[in-house]
């Protein structure tokens, strides 16, 4: 279901700043307009939808926009022209009062720079956002603990925000954020001022806080790792424009443009890729249904020289060889539930392909990718190999699809 | 021969001083109020015995100033010869003089200052009158303030006033800028009403500028003692004006020495506030 929709949304730094619109609508560029006005072309008509419960990602090199959209969206930065609606109604028409409302009640925000309030203790800036909306003292230390509980930051209440550590304040800036029970949070380079070794920490936590909380989540980033891992959606921007939007793999296998591309070049793709993006459609035989025969017809056809085997909902068994099947052949039996082998290396479909080929390397057979038991596709070395050098590879479980019909 | 006449600049300022000195109803209230808080000032300060004084001053320096103990013996030192050079009365007036003048700077000049930080229009007219009246010497606020207020105590106040209360409405305002725009988003993303944000948010993170400006006007109102005097206003910068009039350096050295003394006093303290908000 659709969270916030945002049409055509635009913002125009400067005085006057309507004399950009019809500029930009001749497609010039925010170069072109600062040149012939003055002008800064923060945003320029961008256009997406966020879903309820997902994580999108905005991406884009510092100066690209993010900082300016993501606070259209909170109206901390009032947009020139386009419409931000959440749920049904357009942030961009409200009066002061009701987005008050929207700001205490649906959205909350966190900042690169954690924005604390130096002076209060880690409580009181937590309790911040319920103080403004006027909630009594005690439910007020209820919730704040709670949040402070969430972010895994008890027993710091009394502490100041200096006192910190980076990453701590960070988790205060988040609990502050969480103490609202907003459904959407925005977060702007909330990671980037940390050091990496936090700032994965802090992916991993958030991720991990979002299975549960399943809010809504806009988190910008300069940083295409940190947007693949934790993105559901990735939208990169330019020049205030949006020039893709997709899935993780979408962005990296598809890149819309030259700018993307440059983008993805230097990603490491095993980290990103996952089994079911690298496997191959299985050949399968059904005991219950064929005999040696057959498994080895199947198997001379598409040139292996072993083949999976599977019951009839498609339930693996194991990986038969053709000259074990070719010696029941010779003995004349016609049942080679015997020679079924279980131990295959056996990965599911969203094992990151850097374990896929730990585990490949070491085998002789391919691998079979699984999902509930059920065989969906296999991995062989080579489909790995060009994955990873960037060529094409599944976007999706079309494969499995069409052979488990 | 001049090429131009010269212009009536002094004929137009006598004009809206006259003017102004029709306003007669508004200077009263104005002189009421300012004589209220002076004689409610030395009333207070008169009711609490001397030693009380002199060994309660000198413990709040050592609690609000970092405890130091130099300071604090010199505190204490300091008072003690006020007093035993027969200057007690005097200071408690001038005194009187310094904190009325202050208090009026402070609750005139924190509002100047907010209102200042939050248009820049106001930022841009303000800037030069306040420039203005801090590059003026003194001598020149002793005119419009006899103009309107006659001479004695009430006059020298508004003096004061005026030479003192620049540094509170610039440095408000400048405390108040000088927020960080993330802090200031923060209060803002999380629907702070203008006025919450103000009192919950930019008012405690200036807090310390807004102190170092209080501390400058007092530091200047009392550095106006002496000139107000001059003006009928009395305390120990009469004693020092007068000892200049009769050439008696010793007497005029003596109150002179209690003046800086004071000074110093008031500086600690007040800077010794600030310190003690830094830390918290
Ligand atoms: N308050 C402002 N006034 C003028 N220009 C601005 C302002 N804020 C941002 N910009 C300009 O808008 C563009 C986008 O900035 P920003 O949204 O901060 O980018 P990002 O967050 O992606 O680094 C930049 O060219 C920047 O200079
Ligand atoms: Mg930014």
């Amino acid at each position: 279901m659709t969270k916030i929709r945002v049409e055509d949304l635009t913002k125009v730094f400067g005085k006057k700043p309507q004399r950009a619109l019809s500029l930009l609508k001749e497609n010039k560029t925010k170069g072109e307009i600062l040149e012939a006005t003055g002008l800064t072309v923060g945003v320029n008509k961008a256009s997406f939808d966020v879903n309820e419960g997902e994580v999108f990602v905005i991406m884009g090199l510092s100066g690209s926009g993010k900082s300016t959209l993501v606070r259209l969206l909170n109206r901390l930065i009032e947009p020139t022209s386009g419409a931000v609606y959440l749920d049904d109604k357009n942030l961009a028409e409200m009066d002061e009062k009701t987005l008050r409302t929207v700001r205490r009640r649906d959205m909350s925000m966190v900042f690169q720079n954690f924005g604390l309030f130096p002076f209060r203790s880690i409580q009181s800036n937590v309790e911040f956002g319920l103080e403004i909306q006027g909630l009594g003292r005690e439910e007020r230390t209820q919730k704040a603990i709670e949040a402070l509980k969430l972010v895994g930051l008890e027993g710091y209440e009394n502490m100041l925000p200096d006192e910190l550590s980076g990453g701590m304040q960070q988790r205060v800036g988040l609990a502050r954020a969480l103490a609202n029970d907003p459904e959407i949070l925005l977060m702007d380079e909330a990671f980037s001022a940390l050091d990496p070794l936090i700032r994965k920490d802090m992916q991993d936590e958030l991720l991990d806080l979002q299975q549960t909380m399943k809010r809504t989540i806009i988190f910008i980033t300069h940083d295409l790792d940190e947007a693949l891992r934790i993105g559901d959606r990735i939208t990169i921007m330019k020049d205030g424009a949006i020039v893709q939007i997709g899935t993780p793999e979408e962005i990296l296998t598809n890149p819309a443009n030259n700018y993307v591309e440059k983008f993805v070049e230097d990603v490491d793709r095993s980290k990103v890729y996952t089994a079911q993006n690298v496997m191959a459609r299985p050949e399968s035989v059904q005991p219950e249904r064929e005999g040696p025969r057959v498994a080895l017809q199947r198997m001379r056809q598409s040139g292996i020289s072993s083949i999976y085997a599977i019951r009839r909902d498609r339930e693996l068994l194991g990986i038969v060889h053709a000259s074990e099947l070719s010696k029941l052949v010779d003995e004349g039996k016609d049942d080679f539930s015997e020679v079924i082998r279980t131990d295959v290396p056996r990965v599911e479909l969203h094992t990151p392909v850097s374990e896929v080929i730990d585990i490949i390397t070491d085998s002789s057979v391919p691998a079979a990718v699984v999902q509930d038991g059920k065989l969906r596709g296999i991995i062989i070395r080579s489909s790995v190999l060009s994955a990873l050098s960037g060529k094409e590879v599944n976007l999706d479980e079309t494969i499995s699809e069409s052979t488990s019909s | 021969m001049k090429l131009f006449p010269s212009l009536p600049l002094a004929e137009w300022v006598e004009a809206l001083v006259d003017w102004l000195t029709n306003a007669d109803l508004l200077f009263e209230a104005i002189e009421m109020l300012i004589s209220f808080i002076l004689t409610a000032l030395q009333t207070v300060m008169e009711v609490v015995p001397i030693p009380v004084f002199i060994i309660g001053i000198p413990l709040l320096t050592f609690f609000f100033a970092g405890r130091k103990i130099g300071l604090t013996i010199f505190v204490f030192l300091g008072l003690f010869l006020i007093d035993n050079l027969g200057f007690w009365e005097d200071m408690l007036i001038m005194l009187s003089l310094v904190l009325a003048a202050t208090i009026i700077s402070v609750v005139v000049g924190i509002p100047l200052g907010i209102w200042m930080s939050k248009s820049n229009t106001v930022e841009m007219i303000m800037k030069p009158i306040l420039d203005f009246m801090q590059t003026l010497p003194q001598f020149v606020y002793l005119i419009p303030a006899v103009a309107f207020f006659g001479i004695g105590m009430e006059p020298g106040v508004i003096a004061s006033v005026i030479f003192g209360m620049p540094p509170t409405i610039r440095l408000t305002n400048l405390g108040i800028r000088e927020v960080s725009t993330e802090v200031i988003e923060a209060a803002d993303a999380f629907g702070s009403t203008p006025s919450q944000k103000l009192y919950k948010v930019q008012l405690p993170m200036a807090r310390t500028t807004i102190m170092a400006g209080v501390n400058q006007t007092i530091m200047l109102s009392l550095s106006m003692v002496v000139i107000a005097s001059m003006i009928g206003a009395d305390g120990l910068g009469d004693i020092v004006y007068a000892a200049v009039g009769r050439n008696d350096v010793g007497s005029g050295f003596e109150a002179g020495i209690a003046i800086v003394i004071v000074a110093i006093i008031l500086d600690r303290l007040t800077s010794g506030f600030q310190l003690k908000q830094k830390k918290k």
